[in-house]
């Protein structure tokens, strides 16, 4: 068996056959112990060795040949895996306690088997378009059937279709260069198609506003899955591109296009995050954030390594799985999600109110939660570059923290006398209180997680170094 | 011979995709699509073999069976656009402009890529027109047909430049799927309003 078939049709094809099933419970069971396994499979099995169970023995390759292209999933990009199916378990369990469940367990596993093949595939430009038929994949998952289709959802279509394009042209124009280095006009002209490309698919200023409408149309923790899934793997792609050009890791220009672009899209997000009304937009510009950071994180790859932008990964999707889950709980509870509908919520939602509100605090990089380690790297990693950057980016993380406050007061602005008690189901509180827990001890323990992140550079054997 | 039909193919590029700009019945529509298919295969084939050119004909017609299918059952609910602007001139003028724009990128195009005129400004006429589709639309039936119009011009530019067997089938995958997509959309949308 190869590894691409393990972790890429396997899925692809439960998926499928889940999505004939209808019973919700048997549907997030199937998914999540599957998912479980993968997960398990790509921390303890190794690749390309003879192994042997009892009587039977076998051997995981790297490789599968389709239509003389290669999906290959090599020893380095197993933790890559671990990691992928081990958010997605995450994603699984917390959607079992909403009505999204059926929905997101079997569309989410293809979509995740996809982006994985997205990540595997040889040559790598190929991944736009396996990218681009998860993208289509996610139209049912975000719809919400019998409504009409809301701005974001056809924003979101329009802008990760055009991506496609530009970096599949571009791809074309990489291999020129590979053959010809020394021609500046075809090397200025991949890296507009680059930058294009990415600026699509990244939702970078000035694409980004398919986000913060679609968090504020479509289910939380729908929405909260894609905007985990799609910028991960994208950004994992981008730096796939880094890592196999060296001309356009070692362009003069990109430092300063990285800065003023992961600046831009966290001062930007912040501050707009800091005057939303919607609480699901104020999840939208978060992401938005989020990605700026990561982005910044790339650009102090050269000095720091990979370590930094790979440790945002892990309490980004515990933030984003406990607020999404908080949204779904007051959507399914509340008239709308303004600020306004949603006073003195605490006293009857205690859980979900929490659970949002420390979810927005970590990832606006609050001491003691999940955030605060990474952020704070990122701000000294900043500072030792330019002042005045790590200025702009508190300011970003100013305004999420602001908006934190803001949503606090509108949460405990209870009427007089209401009684404290707690609408939420017991398997959502459990759930939410799991998510505290280690929003807590992400924050206190951040070195529990370095063996993942001390394995994941291997990926790339250049920015990895 | 092989020349005029070049153009005349590029003449029905052009035909098409300002009629699918104009249009409001999505019958129409839809057989402009299908026509427009027609002179991408055409455009098509003079890079890639006749048989894998067809592939892409065919897939385009059967985006457009199934765009069709989906709105057949929901043919009573065209909705008006709310976005301005709505008028036809103003669409026509759009449309010239692009027309105008992309034949000066395909000089260019032309001599940088190494191919006919027709090839270039082909593809760059339908990415344009696409494109002006999109930002003149958010209804899903109409967005759909202007991402199949841009898909369909950057296909034309991209076969010059990649034979690979693997990137068509993928590419002829997600042109159904993008149409299944906007079937998608437009049928339950509707289902649930009626």
């Amino acid at each position: 068996m190869s590894a691409p078939f393990l972790w890429i049709f396997l899925p692809f094809i439960l998926a499928g056959i889940l999505s004939l099933l209808r019973n919700q419970k048997v549907i997030t069971l199937i998914a999540c112990i599957f998912t479980l396994l993968l997960t398990l499979a790509a921390w303890l099995l190794p690749l390309d060795t003879v192994m042997t169970i009892g009587g039977w023995s076998f051997k995981l390759t790297s490789s599968l040949n389709i239509l003389g292209r290669r999906l290959v999933l090599g020893p380095a990009d197993l933790s890559l895996l671990a990691l992928i199916y081990g958010s997605a378990v995450v994603w699984f369990v917390a959607a079992s306690v909403t009505k999204s469940a059926r929905r997101l367990n079997s569309l989410g596993l293809a979509i995740v088997a996809l982006l994985v093949a997205a990540l595997a595939v040889e040559p790598f430009l190929y991944a736009a378009l396996l990218i681009e038929m998860a993208v289509l994949l996610s139209v049912p998952l975000l719809f919400t059937p019998g409504k009409y289709p809301g701005k974001g959802l056809i924003r979101f279509l329009i802008f990760q279709t055009l991506a496609m394009p530009f970096i599949l042209f571009s791809g074309w124009l990489l291999a020129g260069i590979d053959a010809n280095p020394g021609n500046l006009g075809l090397v200025q002209q991949a890296a507009i198609l680059i930058a294009l490309g990415f600026t699509f698919l990244l939702a970078i200023f000035p694409f980004h506003s398919w986000i913060p409408l679609l968090t504020e149309e479509s289910s939380p923790i729908t929405v909260g899955f894609i905007l985990w899934m799609f910028p991960t793997v994208a950004l994992f792609f981008g730096l796939g591109f880094l890592d196999h050009y060296s001309w356009l890791r070692d362009a003069p220009a990109l430092n300063n296009i990285l800065t003023t672009v992961g600046l831009l899209m966290v001062v930007s997000g912040g501050i707009l995050a800091a005057f939303q009304k919607h609480l699901g937009r104020i999840m939208g510009y978060a992401v938005i954030m989020e990605t700026g950071f990561s982005i910044l994180t790339i650009n102090l790859a050269k000095s720091v390594g990979l370590n930094l932008f790979l440790t945002l990964l892990i309490p980004r999707t515990l933030c984003l799985v406990v607020w999404a889950l908080s949204l779904n709980i007051f959507k399914g509870h509340s008239p709308s999600l303004l600020l306004n509908d949603i006073k003195g919520l605490v006293r009857t939602f205690p859980f979900a109110t929490s659970g949002l509100v420390l979810a927005n605090l970590a990832l606006a990089g609050m001491p003691l939660l999940a955030g605060f380690p990474s952020h704070q790297a990122i701000w000294g990693g900043l500072a030792t570059s330019s002042y005045s950057i790590v200025i702009w980016a508190l300011v970003g993380s100013l305004g999420l923290f602001f908006s934190a406050v803001r949503v606090m007061t509108a949460f405990s602005a209870a009427p007089e006398g209401a009684h404290w008690e707690s609408h939420e189901t017991v398997a959502q509180r459990v759930l939410l209180s799991i998510g505290f827990i280690a929003l807590f001890l992400l924050g206190l323990f951040p070195q529990w997680v370095l063996p993942l992140w001390t394995k994941l550079p291997a990926i790339f054997s250049h920015l990895g170094q | 011979m092989i020349t005029i039909l070049n153009w005349t193919a590029l003449l029905i590029a052009l035909i098409t995709s300002v009629g699918l700009l104009l249009q409001r019945d999505w019958r129409v529509g839809l057989g402009l699509l299908a026509t427009q298919y027609l002179s991408i295969f055409w455009l098509v084939q003079i890079h890639w073999p006749v048989s894998m050119a067809a592939g892409k004909l065919v897939t385009g017609w059967m985006a457009c069976a199934v765009l069709g299918m989906a709105q057949l059952s929901n043919s009573n609910t065209e909705e008006s656009e709310a976005a301005w602007p709505q008028g036809r001139l103003f669409r026509l003028f759009t449309a010239g402009i692009i027309t105008a724009a992309t034949f000066g990128l395909s000089l260019r195009a032309s001599n940088w890529l190494g191919l006919s005129l027709p090839v270039a400004w082909g593809s760059l006429l339908l990415a344009g027109m696409g494109l002006l589709h999109l930002g003149f639309s958010a209804q899903p039936f109409r967005v759909v047909l202007g991402l199949l119009t841009v898909l369909a011009g950057f296909e034309i530019l991209y076969a010059a430049v990649e034979s690979s067997t693997l990137v068509a089938a993928l590419l002829s995958a997600i042109n159904l799927s993008l149409a299944l997509a906007g079937a998608y959309l437009v049928t339950m949308s509707k289902e649930g309003q009626t």
